[in-house]
């Protein structure tokens, strides 16, 4: 099944099981179904459970938020994450906040499914990732899932969970192809999976970056060198007890993020790391992120913007203190499909 | 001042109102004591025991007279100032008040118990809490509207407008009631907005109702019958309450930097709480018995009050960790304990 079905699949096992669940957003009843994930759902469910909405991010984010005080969950989905920029009143302010302000009263179970594009222009103001923004927020869960299994899970979780949890799908993850159990499954939020073992340094890796850094682990299998692959799953709470025991063990690590340093969640993992396990480092570690600049428009511009599992390879090089392989192409390129 | 408001609710004929006598000496009680509780909180304010206040006197017609309006299963979502509607509710001042003392980080009142929202701080971001429960009880089949509450400078906001068209679009039963109090602050209306507030609602396509914010008769009939049309029909209605704050922004403001002393003696001679014991008194409703009674009661109700916000203490550290997430993550578990040395 692709990730973008089981996006789909998640919702649907949601909505059958829970009728206060509904989803809204800019065209969730559209043909499209916002790249396919919410094809279908107003037939099944109705038009009162998956509707559109006047473009009015900000307004829906806290009509979403007011409809959780009738007891209502519910899933607003953006077809760029940049759109949720015009939302963070209500989700830092008030969604974040509303449980411990109220002393525990007042739990605000809402999903925000964001996708972040690439490779269709408008870079600056259309493909950031923004899921270090979310994951400095305390009261907010931030899961970025990688798999089309655990993009089903974790969707699940999500709606399951009593907090708000910002969901968010990277569009070149859409059409990876995965193995999905039938049914209704949770992937718990707050647990990095371990996706290679590997005994000689610890890779970390974030959505997209998942798959490059697996490519990585293999051709470095080929050079004798045997990398742990980590995905980290969810952002918030971060699961820093398998991150440590892997670098405790390794005593290397390297993080590939699909997004800003500076502040980042990459940040994040070195200082856990540098707090809890300085002593098992055997060389400094490694951010594989993205250049300190605007996303580009350019199609032109962009390999020389993504970093791939060239650049991976290069850093667990670098930590190992060997030369880097020029045997690996840079990032993988995809040509622009379409549609918007 | 009817002309002078155009198109404005005033001074209702006492029969239509389907008020009991009881009904109308009830509205006075609210009215006295939220201007009694109000007096009392920035009094508390002055001697250091709240940290912050946002008075409200010269509102309490607007307020009282729109709560008491609603029925008990309707909700209200309050932005800061609005005292005089939690006194309706019989939501507990002492807890209402723990935000301003800085005892906590927010009320801590049963908003659900009460039908009475959180108080919220960025100006108009309420007014969407109103939409989406009352969208919400839409889907539920349940009849009952929300009230929101905001202000004049509130109407500059996004948030208003996306929450009115929603409002409009979703058929979501909701009264947004603007308390057009003259002043944001130091911004006077007329630099915010040079369209009438009432005449805005033309553009969402819902009636718009200029009242006199200072009549309790006037907004509570003009409330009245908003509730009716969102309830029973889905329209939602938006009403601009005339009134006039007139005290600070809050207890950290000095009004009398920017606003005219004169403008402050035109509105003291509306005073709604004066106005509407004239209006009892030449209707036969109320004697001096029963003010001399609602006196008495007024000043028993601050004293509870005073006692009980001098009693009220900070809530425990440990709190401060309890309800970040539904359960305490690992690294603020750490946290906590490095706080609390256990």
């Amino acid at each position: 099944m692709k990730f973008r079905e089981a996006v789909r699949a998640a919702t649907v096992e949601v909505m059958r099981k829970d009728a206060r669940v509904f989803v809204l957003g800019i065209g969730v009843p559209d043909v499209k179904g916002i790249f396919g994930t919410t094809v279908g759902l107003a037939d099944e469910f109705g038009a009162d459970r998956a509707f559109d909405i006047p473009l009015s991010e900000s307004a829906v984010t806290g009509i979403c938020v007011g409809a959780t005080f009738r007891g209502l969950r519910p899933i607003f989905v953006h077809q760029r994450i940049d759109f949720t920029m015009l939302t963070m009143d209500q989700i830092v302010n008030h969604a974040a906040k509303w449980r411990a302000m109220f002393h525990g009263a007042h739990p605000v179970p809402l999903v925000i499914r964001a996708i972040v594009g690439r490779g269709w222009g408008n870079g600056p103001q259309h493909t950031q990732s923004h899921h270090g923004t979310f994951a400095h927020i305390p009261g907010l869960k931030v899961v970025v899932p990688a798999t089309p299994h655990d993009a089903k899970g974790l969707l699940i979780a999500a709606v399951e969970d009593d907090d708000p949890v910002i969901y968010i799908e990277h569009r070149w993850l859409h059409e990876e192809d995965g193995e999905v159990p039938d049914g209704y499954y949770e992937v718990p939020i707050g647990k990095a999976a371990v996706v290679r073992a590997g005994n000689d340094v610890t890779v970390a890796a974030v959505g997209p970056y998942v798959g490059e850094a697996l490519k990585a682990a293999g051709a470095l299998a080929g050079e004798g060198v045997s990398a742990e692959v980590l995905d980290l799953r969810t952002l918030r709470p971060l699961d820093s007890e398998t991150l440590l025991a892997s670098v405790r063990r390794t005593g290397r690590l390297v993080v590939a993020d699909a997004d800003w340093g500076p502040c980042g969640v990459s940040a994040e993992l070195l200082a856990v790391t540098a707090e809890h396990a300085f002593g098992a480092l055997k060389a400094p570690p490694v951010r594989v992120t993205w250049p300190d600049s605007p996303v580009p428009s350019s199609q032109a511009l962009e390999p020389g913007f993504y970093p791939g599992a060239r650049q991976i390879h290069a850093a667990v090089r670098y930590t190992l203190s060997r030369g880097a392989s020029a045997g690996l192409a840079g990032s993988s390129t995809k040509p622009f499909e379409g549609p918007f | 001042m009817g002309e002078e408001l155009g198109r404005a609710v005033s001074d209702p004929d006492l029969e239509s109102l389907g008020l009991k006598e009881e009904g109308l000496r009830d509205l006075f009680r609210m009215m006295a004591l939220t201007r009694r509780a109000d007096l009392e909180a920035t009094a508390l304010q002055r001697q250091g025991e709240l940290a912050v206040y946002p008075p409200l006197a010269g509102q309490e017609a607007a307020q009282v007279g729109s709560a008491y309006a609603l029925e008990e299963s309707d909700w209200i979502f309050p932005s800061y100032r609005e005292l005089g509607a939690a006194v309706v509710r019989g939501v507990d001042l002492v807890e209402y008040l723990h935000f301003y003392r800085a005892t906590w980080h927010g009320g801590t009142y049963d908003a659900t118990a009460h039908r009475f929202g959180y108080v919220s701080v960025p100006v108009g971001s309420q007014i969407l809490h109103a939409v989406g429960y009352a969208m919400g009880a839409k889907l539920d089949g349940a009849s009952l509207c929300t009230l929101a509450y905001f202000g004049d400078g509130a109407t500059s906001e996004g948030d208003f407008h996306e929450g009115c068209n929603f409002a409009a679009v979703f058929h979501a039963p909701v009264i947004f009631f603007c308390q057009n109090n003259q002043w944001a602050i130091s911004v006077p209306v007329s630099a915010q907005t040079v369209a009438p507030i009432w005449r805005k609602a033309d553009a969402y396509g819902f009636p718009g109702v200029q009242v006199d914010g200072n009549d309790v008769l006037a907004v509570y009939q003009a409330t009245r019958e908003a509730a009716a049309r969102a309830r029973d029909e889905g329209i939602p209605t938006l009403i601009e309450a005339v009134t006039y704050r007139m005290g600070p922004h809050s207890t950290a403001d000095d009004a009398s930097r920017y606003r005219p002393a004169s403008e402050l003696e035109t509105w003291k001679a509306r005073d709604p709480i004066d106005r509407y014991r004239e209006r009892l008194v030449r209707a036969g409703v109320a004697d001096d018995g029963f003010f001399a009674e609602v006196e008495q009661e007024a000043g028993a109700f601050a004293a509870r009050l005073r006692a009980g916000v001098i009693a009220s203490e900070p809530r425990p550290v440990e709190e401060m960790f309890a309800w970040v997430f539904a359960e305490l993550p690992e690294h603020l578990r750490r946290q906590r304990q490095e706080v609390l040395g256990d």
